[in-house]
């Protein structure tokens, strides 16, 4: 057997083992790893102390890999020991009790040390920082023998620290050297409101207090805190949360060039090659971090070139902050203080106590501090991230994201003012206490990783927002949303939905198999998620020369019917526009006689459901029923929902009945990246209700205004008007261009509302209104990809084995 | 008593794909991966009953098409985070035949 790589690493902390972990997804095999740690426990969650401090959580739940991992993993864990030296020339590190370790490639995740202030007496007993389990024991042993706790620094740590102390019965005084509470988040008025809910919870605040020396009590103690102006206060515990610094001692003593951090590349490479750095420890492009959320995104570049896949680039993480102080809401992110050419829209209610700040740089949203209300944090944070453009909604942006309070959440809009036994998911019956309670235990960081263990969120998605506000404000600025342009498609890849679609159009990949070895999958053939995207990817790129893949895609699609829970399925035959006769519904009535169907049900979309059919019937039933199918399983056109118009209707301006059986028709059988719902009303009283469809079309007497990317189901939005127009062709022409623009550039089961939220409305006018030839050219896409496309139902296009039963013995 | 039954033949498992068998013993899902390996699991899923075989299979797991579950084809355990088992029944394929074992006569 080949002799494996030997990779070591120093520092079992945070953005170390997530860089393991990282590297273990893409290449298990590669090396034989060894990790030092100085302290005696394996990987915690460090931000977690905090509610450790607050009584809110015990140790033994902050664990997030225990010894069992490291020893199912093969990797050779030495904790409470330090490495004291790194010996490039024969790649060796050796560990304070003089343990050696060889090394092909070294990680180093050393983290980061408190500042303490160089002042007199600050070796004493009951002096300490705020870093680790040992800190946070020593905390909980002083709160139960002391009384007077002194904090000197009233930034996040510090007040998190105070709270905790407080709450654990101590007298507390936070120190602060500037006039007001975190001066670098907040202003004045803000921080003064974040002060009074303090002091209300019993903390007592001195500012602009420089310390000069802390007191002795006689026998090695500390028992007081002097400071420069001559006061002093009473203090059998001093905390110094006065900021980090990055521990680059061990680099530096072997000569790996560090300037305030050790220098990293954009591929974590310090300069010495067989080395890399994650996490606190590392300076890049001239910055350091102190969150969690950066460490994670290096973690996972640092891992693409452990394991020589090289292809993964670290740009720089936008953080936020919040604080975690139970009751309080306290957000901050990106660049919230401004500078030269920025400018800030504020929002201020000091009575309601409520502050807003948004900080724009041209038209881009650059940062955000929020106290009282963070609801729309996650949404500030992802608009950061991703450099939106935020022209078209600079208007309304202060009043945040209308997203949450969707439908089946209760209306909630506030994580904060719910309590633990209030449900959170209306889908899977989910509290936020379970929530808060799996985050805390399992020590997850993402939405997804929400979503996997408790299921909040994991089904309509209505409720994310609020789901994404619980996970915020239970691990602080730890959650940041991932930029949507980086986020990879789904774990058996790094890419993103964009830079798959683009290798597919760019290198001519016309099939799955073909894609996943270009793009480097890390799995064999893909997952759930992504075989139905790429599918689908494919089949919008070649059409005609790309073969659809049944197994890629979801059992509605792949049986033409959607599936019931009991396993049946149901029937939804096209009804062109809501039209029918005499002839079709009784052979609807037929059909449901002949197969004993147990229910039938007119639709909100204007058509006949036949429901609990069994699916070995399917094909038979089609065939009695002789219509073609509705699409209702499908990713695909579903209905073009239409009023009387004015054939019939006294106000009618408009035949919308028949320019819908029209769209209908045109579209039909048409692949998209989610459902797609069209419907046509004949005047502006919108009978059809077209506010609330991805196009919505509404007869006037002078033409037709044509409305898009509305949405009526999980979150309701209403269109956006893109244009009027007079005739029947123009509107088939527009609704096409429009529906082909969504189909190439919409990520796979992105309805057109979150399509054109991402991409903006500008960009859909740009391509539609403003550029003939290039609409002319979607609508002719879209016509050519549609040509020769047939009815799934009829017998030519239907796979037997799909229908048909195995039995035993009988072959 | 166990006994092994033909049921199929390779072809008739679209790869990455599965067909039913109705037994006197219920419904059983029979899978085929990608390298052409077959297993049978109890038509169930652990979670609420949905149909496995109707779900997507990818490398040796399949996806329940009713809550997305995942079930490994080898042993019939969800994967975790999820927690529960459903039945699975030993194959084998001799000649491009199919093979399974069931308890008892299943005709
Ligand atoms: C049958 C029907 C309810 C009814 O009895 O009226 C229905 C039934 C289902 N809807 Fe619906 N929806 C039906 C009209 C609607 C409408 C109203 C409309 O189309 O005018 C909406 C809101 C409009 C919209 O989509 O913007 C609607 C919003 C949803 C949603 C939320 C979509 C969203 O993006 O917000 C889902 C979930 C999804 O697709 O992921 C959903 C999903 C479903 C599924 C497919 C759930 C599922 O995955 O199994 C249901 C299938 C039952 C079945 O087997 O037939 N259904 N659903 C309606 C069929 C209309 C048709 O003729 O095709
Ligand atoms: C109380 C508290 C609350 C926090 N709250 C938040 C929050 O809400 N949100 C957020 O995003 N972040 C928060 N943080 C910050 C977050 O915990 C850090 O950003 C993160 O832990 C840094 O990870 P790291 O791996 O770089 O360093 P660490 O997790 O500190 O790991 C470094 C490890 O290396 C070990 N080590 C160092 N030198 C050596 C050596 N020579 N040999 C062997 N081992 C060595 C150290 O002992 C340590 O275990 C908080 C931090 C604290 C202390
Ligand atoms: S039909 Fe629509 S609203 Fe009704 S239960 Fe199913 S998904 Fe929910
Ligand atoms: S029944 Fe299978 S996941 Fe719910």
């Amino acid at each position: 057997m080949k002799e494996k790589m030997k990779l070591v690493m120093v520092g079992n902390g945070m953005a170390g083992v997530r860089a393991l972990e990282e590297l273990l997804k893409l290449a298990p095999d590669l090396y034989e790893i060894t990790v030092f740690g100085a302290e005696p426990y394996p990987n915690y969650n460090r931000i977690m102390l905090s509610p450790v401090l607050a009584g809110e959580q015990g140790i033994q739940n902050i664990i997030l890999n225990d010894l069992d991992w490291y020893r199912k993993n093969n990797i050779t864990l030495h904790l409470n020991r330090k490495v004291v030296r790194i010996d490039r020339k024969s790649k060796t590190v050796t560990a304070e009790d003089g343990m050696q370790a060889r090394y092909d490639r070294l990680l180093l995740a050393t983290g980061s040390i408190p500042f303490i202030l160089p002042v007199p007496g600050k070796e004493m007993d009951g002096v300490i920082g705020y870093r680790d389990i040992e800190d946070t024991n020593a905390m909980i042993a002083a709160s139960e023998v002391y009384r007077n706790a002194v904090v000197i620094g009233g930034g996040l740590l510090g007040l998190e620290a105070a709270n905790g102390l407080a709450l654990r019965g101590m007298d507390v005084s936070v120190v602060h050297i500037m006039p007001w509470l975190m001066e670098r988040q907040l202003d004045v008025n803000s921080a003064r409101m974040l002060q009074a809910e303090l002091e209300a919870r019993g903390l007592k605040f001195l500012f602009e207090k420089q310390t000069r020396e802390l007191v002795d009590d006689g026998c090695g103690r500390v028992r007081s805190v002097r400071f420069h102006d001559g006061s002093e206060i009473p203090a059998d515990l001093v905390v110094m949360a006065v900021g980090i610094r990055p521990n680059t001692a061990l680099a530096e003593s072997a000569g790996i060039y560090c300037n305030r951090g050790i220098v990293v590349n954009d591929t974590m490479q310090t300069f010495d090659p067989s080395i890399y750095a994650v996490g606190e420890c590392v300076s890049h492009r001239g910055t350091t971090y102190g969150l969690v959320a950066p460490l994670f995104d290096m973690a996972r570049v640092c891992a693409n070139h452990l394991a020589c896949m090289g292809y993964s680039s670290y740009q720089g993480t936008v953080t936020a902050t919040k604080l975690k102080v139970t009751g309080i809401d306290l957000f901050s992110a990106g660049n919230f203080t401004g500078s030269k050419d920025t400018n800030e829209i504020v929002m201020q209610d000091v009575a309601g106590g409520k502050y807003k700040k948004l900080v724009l740089q041209e038209d881009k949203l650059v940062g955000a501090v929020m106290y009282g209300d963070t609801k729309d944090s996650s949404w500030y944070l992802q608009m950061i991230r991703d450099g939106k453009n935020v022209a078209e909604i600079r208007d309304g942006l202060l009043f945040g994201q209308s997203h949450l309070g969707n439908s089946g959440s209760q209306g909630q809009n506030l994580a904060a003012t719910m309590t633990d036994g209030m449900e959170v998911c209306g889908c899977n019956g989910i509290c936020k206490g379970k929530i808060v309670r799996a985050i805390k235990e399992q020590g997850l960081f993402t939405l997804d990783e929400v979503r996997k263990h408790t299921k909040a969120s994991a089904s309509c998605g209505s409720c994310t927002g609020l789901v994404e506000q619980i996970l915020a404000s239970t691990i602080g600025g730890a959650y940041a949303p991932q930029s949507s342009k980086v986020k990879p498609l789904c774990d058996c890849t790094s890419h993103s939905h964009e830079e798959v679609r683009k290798a597919i159009r760019e290198e001519k990949l016309t099939s799955i198999p073909q894609t996943m070895s270009f793009l480097n999958w890390n799995t064999e053939n893909g997952c759930a998620k992504c075989r139905p995207a790429l599918n689908y990817y494919l089949l919008c790129a070649w059409p005609h020369v790309a073969v659809d893949d049944p197994q890629s895609r979801f059992i509605n699609e792949r049986a033409s019917a959607n599936i019931q829970k009991d396993g049946t399925f149901s029937v939804v035959p096209r009804i062109y526009g809501g039209i029918t006769s005499p002839g079709q519904l009784r052979r609807i009535a037929d059909v449901a006689e002949k197969y004993s169907v147990p229910m039938i049900k007119v639709t909100g979309g204007q058509r006949i459901d036949l429901l609990g059919i069994r699916k070995a019937d399917l094909p038979k039933v089609w065939a009695d029923l002789d219509m073609p199918s509705g699409y209702a399983y499908g990713k695909a056109l579903r209905t073009v929902k239409t009023c009387v118009g004015s054939e019939w209707c006294r106000f009618g301006v408009q035949d919308s009945t028949q320019m819908g059986i029209s769209i209908e028709r045109a579209f039909d059988h048409m692949w998209m990246p989610h459902k797609f719902k069209v419907a046509v009303s004949g005047c502006p009283r919108n009978c059809a209700e077209s506010g609330i469809k991805d196009v919505g079309i509404i007869g006037v007497d002078s033409g037709w205004e044509i409305y898009v990317a509305g949405n009526g189901g999980i979150k309701t939005v209403v269109g956006q008007f893109l244009v009027k127009v007079q005739t029947r062709e123009e509107v088939l022409e527009y609704t096409g261009a429009f529906a082909q623009l969504y189909r190439e550039e919409a990520h796979y089961l992105d309805r057109s509302v979150h399509y054109v939220e991402r991409v903006g409305m500008d960009h859909v006018k740009k391509h539609i209104l403003e550029n003939t030839a290039n609409r002319k050219a979607l609508y002719g896409r879209l016509v050519e990809a549609l040509k020769g496309a047939s009815n799934p139902w009829a017998k030519e296009n239907i796979h037997a084995y799909e229908f048909e039963p195995l039995t035993v013995g009988s072959m | 008593m166990n006994t092994w039954h033909e049921v199929t033949t390779l072809e008739k498992i679209p790869p990455l794909g599965a067909r039913v068998i109705t037994t006197n013993q219920g419904d059983i899902a029979l899978f085929r991966t990608a390298e052409g390996d077959v297993f049978a699991l109890r038509d169930r899923c652990p979670h609420k009953g949905g149909s496995l075989s109707q779900g997507i299979v990818f490398g040796r797991k399949v996806a329940c098409p009713l809550h997305n579950w995942n079930i490994c084809l080898e042993d019939g355990k969800a994967v975790k985070p999820d927690v529960g088992c459903t039945r699975s029944y030993p194959v084998r394929v001799e000649n491009n035949v199919v093979y399974i074992s069931l308890p008892g006569a299943a005709e």
